[in-house]
């Protein structure tokens, strides 16, 4: 079931599905968060907001408004800081 | 030969950049916008070329002000920085995200070098690359392998400047792209997906992934770097070492130039011929450059910090652990650095929040930034609280005049903060604030790119600052030594008379007409034209004169006030001048220094737009006089108005 990536908890791992049409979708896209990726929830910024995410080997923070356009299915969990 | 250097944030371009060009480097600006632009020469089989390095960014499509001219100067052929070849310099390990802007450079037809940098950290990772074949997926380019940052793989970067083919190459990866208009987003989106697409088969076909190989380390430290409680404590830790160790290491280097420069001074004096331009160049030209200069070590040691920081990757966790609490205010974590440097001073401050991509998140940062205490506050700061704060302890152990001073500097800040919040509420804007930030890997700096950031912000300041101190200070120094009419010559000859009376020595007696000759120059006039309106504040018109002239820089009030009160001015924690300030009486024999008028003062200091300098900054960073005119406006207001309240209250 499709969810938002702003819903998902650190240690998830989750696919794309869609993102949502806004000012943001090119350069959410451009930063190589497509259609498909797979994607890690890593952790989050004391406060809950931004959080950060592991993208094809790199760290990408988002706030949660902007992690609310991104749909994604989950797929599996890891332990971010074993 | 033009050759531009283009590539992600993080991939370690400006080593790249620095590895090819060391120290036959300058700094420009893109014609036409203020975004700086760094270029340099390199040498290759005797030719000289010329290496343009062009804003870190993800697509050609610019998504924030500094990332618009990489656009601009690739989609115009006329555009005098339009580059023969292109060099993309890419992070090996992250080689699907960086392809996309390689690949999107490469349907431009550019000729195009592939730089895989930070192999070292790829192979940590357990990927890599097979370089031939992902040669041959783009014909007419030419794919190396550096590691710059150990300086590994000049040569062969050179020698693909040599080889590279000069024509333009017909190829296309993405067929049918071609240039979209950067506000065509849905055409941009439909291209990305696209795009992505193709590369992934690329990356298919080059890249082998050791999944033994673990990145966990890397996410050990975030775990306390970002933790909710350590995170903030391990901040103010490093705040608070970073300024100890300013405040403990500037004082002295100021202390030289301030001594240097006025020794420079007062040996001009004496030996040049008498006469007005001797005076200029001893008591305009001279001081106004030391106003500048004094301030370096201060405006060095913060940035050699901030530049530490950021090239460990420590400084976007700070963003990311601050983005939260600055967003209520209108701000973003961005608006940290910003924040932080102008402590030093709102200069380089104002300037560096061009990373902030949101146009209202970033006009608050500007807006507020000068209300954080710079350097040039603290001689005022410190001269006002000897004077009037009593040497004593507070609760067991804290010194009540250091206790003022951080006092000043929170309301500084916490003022900052407030005026965002309202200022959020007022400037109108259609788009969202937003964060989209990679966390870089962690690793050591790399000290030449630390000693390169020092100069150029010091470069920055000295002459942006520098050219309005120092006009600032030549327009002063003619409206303190000329007055109209023969006024200032009867001035100065009664005081000569007096001075004969009181049996003054010849020292003496020059001061005594220096300070009647400034009580009845244009700046003495304008001093007493706004008594009445600083009367309130408890000011006389002396402070008034020193009020004016603090426009140049506001450290300039201590020399103002020394000349006014006819002391020399020895540098020795300005002691003459503080027994002479204590001693000056109002016409009903209060003292005219109180608890009272020198915290008013203090607070006017805090609040006060009182640097041209900064203005000057602000209004080519916004395009407009607007900014920076409701910025004197708002911070006047609240300079006076605070200020009125501390003397009222206090008295």
């Amino acid at each position: 079931m499709s969810k938002a990536l702003s819903a998902i908890e650190p240690g998830q791992t989750v696919q794309v599905t869609y993102i949502e049409s806004s000012a943001l979708k090119p350069k959410l896209m451009e930063m190589g968060v497509v259609k498909g990726k797979e994607i890690t929830v890593l952790f989050r910024a004391p406060f809950g907001d931004p959080i950060a995410v592991d993208v094809h080997g790199y760290i990408l923070s988002l706030r949660l408004d902007e992690a609310a356009l991104i749909q994604v299915d989950e797929v599996g969990k890891q332990e971010v800081f074993a | 030969m033009k050759i531009a250097l283009l590539g992600n944030p993080n991939t370690g371009k400006s080593s790249v950049f620095n590895m090819l060009t060391g120290l036959r480097q300058h700094v420009g600006n893109f014609p036409g916008v203020t975004v700086d632009k760094k270029f340099g020469t390199i040498s290759v089989l005797g030719d000289e070329h010329t290496l343009i390095d062009f804003p870190g960014t993800y697509s050609i499509y610019p998504r924030s002000k500094d990332e618009k001219v990489v656009y601009d100067v690739l989609s115009n052929p006329n555009h005098p920085d339009y580059p023969d070849v292109v060099v993309v310099v890419a992070d090996e390990s992250n080689l699907e995200r960086n392809l996309f802007l390689f690949t999107q450079i490469y349907d431009l037809h550019f000729p195009t070098i592939l730089v895989l940098n930070m192999s070292d950290i790829a192979s940590r990772k357990g990927l890599s690359i097979d370089v031939p074949e992902l040669e041959k997926q783009f014909p007419g380019s030419i794919v190396i392998e550096t590691t710059a940052k150990v300086g590994l793989g000049k040569d062969r970067l050179l020698k693909a400047v040599e080889l590279i083919s000069k024509d333009k190459n017909t190829e296309t990866f993405l067929p049918l792209a071609g240039l979209k208009d950067p506000d065509d987003l849905l055409g941009q989106e439909e291209e990305a997906e696209q795009r992505f697409a193709l590369i992934r088969k690329v990356i298919e076909k080059v890249e082998t992934h050791d999944s033994t190989a673990t990145k966990k380390e890397q996410h050990k430290l975030d775990k306390i770097l970002v933790h909710p409680v350590f995170g903030y404590l391990i901040f103010a830790a490093i705040l608070m070492v970073v300024f100890q160790f300013i405040f403990a290491f500037a004082a002295v280097p100021m202390d030289f130039i301030d001594g240097s420069f006025a020794d420079l001074s007062a040996w001009l004096n004496k030996t040049m011929p008498k006469g007005l331009f001797s005076d200029l160049i001893s008591q305009g030209i001279v001081p106004g450059i030391g106003g500048v200069v004094v301030f370096v070590p201060q405006i060095a040691l913060l940035f050699f910090f901030i530049a530490i920081l950021e090239e460990s990757g420590y400084l976007a966790r700070v963003v990311f652990i601050m983005d939260r609490l600055m967003r209520p205010m209108g701000l973003n974590g961005k608006s940290v650095v910003p924040l932080l440097s102008s402590v030093a001073c709102a200069i380089p401050g104002v300037m560096s929040t061009r990373t902030i991509a949101d146009w209202k998140e970033r006009m608050i940062t500007i807006l507020v930034a000068p209300l954080m205490s710079c350097s040039a506050r603290i001689p005022v700061y410190t001269l006002l609280i000897s004077l009037v704060i009593p040497k004593e302890t507070v609760l067991g152990f804290f010194n009540l005049q250091g206790v003022v001073l951080f006092g000043l500097y929170a309301l500084g800040l916490v003022s900052a903060l407030i005026i965002a919040a309202i200022l959020k509420f007022i400037i109108n804007s259609k788009d969202k604030g937003f964060l989209l930030l990679e966390l870089p890997t962690y690793k050591s700096p790399r000290w030449s790119n630390v000693g390169l950031t020092v100069w150029e912000k010091v470069r920055v300041f000295v002459f942006d600052a520098g050219k309005v101190i120092l006009s600032i200070s030549i327009i002063l120094w003619a409206l303190a030594s000329f007055g109209p009419g023969e006024k200032m010559m009867h001035a100065a000859a009664k005081a000569e008379v007096k001075a004969k009376e009181l049996k003054l020595t010849a020292e003496e007696t020059e001061r005594m007409v220096a300070s009647a000759k400034l009580e009845s120059s244009y700046i003495g006039i304008m001093g007493k034209a706004i008594e009445p309106a600083i009367k309130p504040l408890g000011y006389d018109w002396k402070i008034g004169v020193s009020l004016i002239t603090s426009f140049a820089a506001r450290e300039v009030f201590v020399g103002s006030l020394a000349t006014i009160y006819a002391v020399h001015d020895d540098g020795d924690e300005n002691r003459r001048l503080i027994d002479r300030m204590r001693a000056e009486k109002r016409t009903d024999g209060t003292p005219v220094y109180s608890m009272a008028s020198g915290v008013s003062l203090m607070i006017f200091y805090v609040f006060a737009m009182q640097c041209m300098a900064t203005l000057a900054v602000v209004k080519r960073e916004t395009k407009s006089w607007k900014w920076p005119l409701i910025q004197i406006a708002f911070m006047g207001i609240l300079a006076y108005l605070g200020a009125m309240i501390a003397f009222n209250v206090l008295s």
